[in-house]
């Protein structure tokens, strides 16, 4: 099976603090890695290093002609910045050099009102401003969707609905998928693969060997509780 | 279509380019940089005077150094931008007041009364006209910056290379405005009328036209009535535009 991402020894530091220390994974074309980890773990960092946006030392290779679509956190956007969803989304359009109508196309794959992505920027609600960068990732046709998760979600019933379109996207575009998550009940059920980061060291594989009490309670500090749907708790 | 008299087509291209620069200018928080990088341009006048060369060409010369300094402090060094652009660009207005004599300093601070010289007036025009050029043609990639370097990155936009462009373009549009409003004033008429529009605008495409009509409207306005009423065209075109910026204030905060 190909490979969409290989990373080998990738360390990253800010001044003399180590983030993130000698590691190594790889991600299959078509399929989905969470990256799990407390506060601190690097998980952020982890997904900026891979875009380029912060300096790191070992080697990351992506496969040749990946597009990268990146969702991060959260930005800071002034209220009053005078640009709306739609001419921010046909912004990227232009710089892809794509069609603008491929625009309507996204808002309608993120669920994004018409008039919520004719509205400021700034004004966004955090649901709305979320699926505004989803639909910003998705436009010029990314191979790779690199998704940072916000800590505390703004509109909880939305997230179970992202994975499952996160889900479609793959089924249907072939997108591989690089998520942040801190929903391991949603981890267990849509992740191939899960990368477990901790200040310490990292783990990688299928989310049942990753997701033990035992790794989790190590890794968290606490015993982590999550539901997995067939009737009981891990 | 009645046609524009030729002593108004220059400062019309000039206010074209400085209301698209500006609405970038104001939308990446650069407000007070950008006046003060505008500082930069007084020695290279004031060194263009001393060896009898063309003062414009000194101040934009001047100008482009400057904006590279503040382009590699950003990319190639740790130091902090906003303290050296402080202390660099008044250091450089000291230096330029000192190369002056009085009447030549005046000028260069805030305009000179006196038309282009047609050779001046055509390279101006050239100048203006790769401005807004740039601006409309970059403006994708600008906006995307601006809201996000990372996205930018992800979007396969080189962000050093089209902030260097930027800080150039906004370099040529100050020295544009040299002659008409001096060292001092262009920086005004490059964030006033921005500054205007962003308070008024709710989208990217009405800041941008709003921003370049107060930049037109406040140079016609100065330019014309300056010898009516016995003032300086420069300072007057300036007051102008603040009156605008007051007047827009006066509308109730959109929410």
């Amino acid at each position: 099976m190909r490979n969409v991402l290989e990373v080998e020894h990738l360390s990253v530091s800010f001044g003399k603090t180590p983030v993130l220390d000698d590691l190594s994974f790889k991600v299959e074309a078509g399929s989905s890695l969470a990256i799990i980890g407390p506060n601190g773990s690097g998980k952020t960092v982890l997904l900026k290093a891979l875009i380029g946006a912060v300096p790191a030392k070992g080697t990351i290779r992506w496969a040749p002609k990946t597009k990268i679509g990146y969702v991060p956190q959260k930005l800071d956007i002034e209220r009053d910045l005078p640009l709306t969803g739609l001419e921010f989304l046909r912004a990227k359009a232009n710089v892809a050099g794509i069609a603008a109508t491929e625009v309507s196309r996204v808002l309608a794959l993120v669920d994004l009102q018409a008039d919520a992505a004719s509205q400021p920027i700034g004004t966004l609600s955090g649901g709305q401003f979320q699926r505004l960068l989803l639909a910003f990732a998705l436009t010029g046709g990314p191979s790779v969707l690199l998704f940072d998760e916000p800590t505390a979600s703004v509109d909880e019933p939305g997230e179970e609905g992202m994975y499952a379109l996160f889900h479609k996207l793959q089924r249907e575009e072939g997108l591989s998928l690089l998520l942040i998550s801190h929903e391991l009940s949603l981890v267990y059920h849509f992740a191939d693969q899960v990368l477990c980061l901790s200040r310490r060291r990292a783990w990688i594989g299928p989310p049942v060997a990753i997701l033990t009490p035992e790794r989790l309670q190590e890794v968290y500090g606490r015993p982590m509780k999550f539901h997995v749907h067939d009737g009981s708790s891990a | 279509m009645a046609r524009v008299p030729d002593d108004l087509l220059l400062p019309l291209a000039m206010a074209a380019a400085a209301g698209l620069i500006g609405s970038i200018t104001v939308m990446r928080r650069m407000t007070l940089a950008s006046d003060a990088i505008s500082h930069v341009a007084l020695p290279g006048i004031g060194i263009a005077i001393l060896v009898h060369a063309n003062p414009t060409l000194g101040g934009l010369a001047a100008l482009f150094l400057g904006t590279l300094l503040v382009w590699t402090i950003e990319y190639k060094t740790r130091i902090p931008t906003e303290a050296v652009i402080g202390v660099v660009f008044s250091a450089a207005l000291a230096v330029g007041g000192m190369l002056m004599p009085g009447q030549d300093l005046i000028e260069a601070l805030f305009g000179a009364p006196r038309s282009p010289a047609s050779a001046e007036t055509l390279l101006g025009l050239v100048a203006a006209i790769a401005v807004i050029v740039f601006a409309l043609l970059a403006e994708s990639r600008l906006v995307i910056t601006l809201v996000s370097p990372d996205l930018a990155r992800t979007a396969g936009i080189d962000v050093a290379r089209i902030n260097l462009l930027f800080l150039l373009a906004f370099a040529l549009t100050v020295a544009l405005g040299l002659q008409f409003l001096g060292v001092l004033l262009m920086g005004s008429l490059i964030i006033i009328p921005a500054a205007t529009a962003k308070y008024l605008a709710r989208s990217l495409r009405q800041m941008r036209i709003i921003s370049v009509a107060i930049a037109m409207l406040a140079t016609v306005a100065g330019t014309l009535l300056a010898p009516l009423l016995r003032l300086e065209r420069g300072p007057l075109t300036i007051v102008v535009a603040a009156t605008l910026f007051f007047a827009s204030l006066m509308k109730p905060r959109h929410e």
